[in-house]
């Protein structure tokens, strides 16, 4: 092979992958920090009132960002569950189950915040809307993937059938995505348009970005925190873990 | 500063909304550092009780 090729496959080692886990979470923390910052400050200081919703309309900025992760991190979960049924790597698989809380906490902020946003301006905290019942079982997912894989016995086949769940589950992300095109009901429609100029004023819009990028920041350096600790615990047997665990203490 | 934390109104909305988020998202990394410093103690006193055996 030609060194100007870089071995992926060395990285999806459990004991290489490691520290490299712990630089891009150091670095991923720095930048969620920093972009959390700027973003918070953006959103009650820079962001100008809404001409309809007053005040109120600012939860959008914690909302959106929660709602596009919860929907990001399970079509990632998804890839890396394909990976590891297609090449049988272990760490593919470790990876979908690290970042499994993550998503399963933006659902239920995107829930949260939704019923908290829903309540001042449709009369109504909670709403069987297709939206809002799609994101609930976004939510379910996340929790059965977590039951289904904590539930098998052997973490291999633990892998290989919560792989398959979160496989099967994907359909579910664009009804969420697309329900407020097919039913016209109670939520509004996306003012962030692919082909069409959003209907959104710029630093809103600036601001909203902002949030979202810290927010994937946090969620890489979360996942990849906790990436370490599911490796930690699933090859505690191998040598290179007890030397570790052994020089730490 | 009372206005601002009024929030023109929506006070419980917002601050219900950020709040929560912000509990959560700080919750999360401090929840995960004590889970793995529990891993780490746990593999190094299975380690350390190995070696006793073997000794």
């Amino acid at each position: 092979m030609s060194s100007r090729f870089i071995n992926w496959f060395k990285f999806s080692s459990p004991a290489t992958f490691y520290p490299l886990a712990r630089k891009i979470s150091v670095v991923s923390t720095v930048v969620a920090v920093v972009l959390i910052a700027i973003g918070l400050y953006m959103s009650f200081f820079v962001a100008p009132t809404d001409y309809k919703q007053g005040e109120g309309y600012r939860i959008i900025f914690v909302h959106v960002p929660a709602s596009w992760m919860s929907m990001f991190i399970y079509l990632v979960m998804a890839g890396w569950a394909a990976l590891g049924l297609v090449f049988n790597t272990r760490l593919s698989a470790m990876m979908a189950q690290a970042l499994a809380p993550t998503g399963a906490m933006f659902a239920f902020l995107s829930l949260w915040t939704g019923s908290f946003w829903g309540k001042p301006m449709w009369g109504t905290w909670w709403v069987w809307d297709a939206r809002i019942t799609s994101e609930l079982i976004l939510l379910f997912l996340y929790l059965g993937y977590m039951a289904l894989r904590s539930a098998i016995d052997d973490p291999r086949r633990g892998d290989r059938a919560s792989a398959i769940l979160l496989l099967v589950g994907v359909v579910n992300v664009p009804i969420i995505y697309y329900s407020v095109k097919w039913w016209n009901t109670l939520h509004q429609g996306s003012t962030i348009r692919m082909n069409q100029e959003t209907t959104m004023e710029e630093t809103m819009l600036l601001t909203m970005l902002i949030m979202t990028l810290g927010f994937w920041a946090y969620s890489i350096a979360v996942s990849m925190a906790r990436v370490r600790a599911v490796i930690l615990e699933r090859e505690r047997s191998a040598n290179w873990v007890r030397e570790l665990a052994e020089g730490r203490t | 500063m009372a206005e601002f934390f009024h929030m023109g109104g929506y006070g419980l909305y917002v601050w219900g909304s950020f709040g929560v988020t912000a509990l959560f998202m700080i919750a999360e990394p401090l929840l995960l550092r004590s889970r793995s410093q529990q891993i780490k103690k746990r593999i190094a006193r299975v380690a350390r009780l190995e070696q006793e055996v073997n000794q």
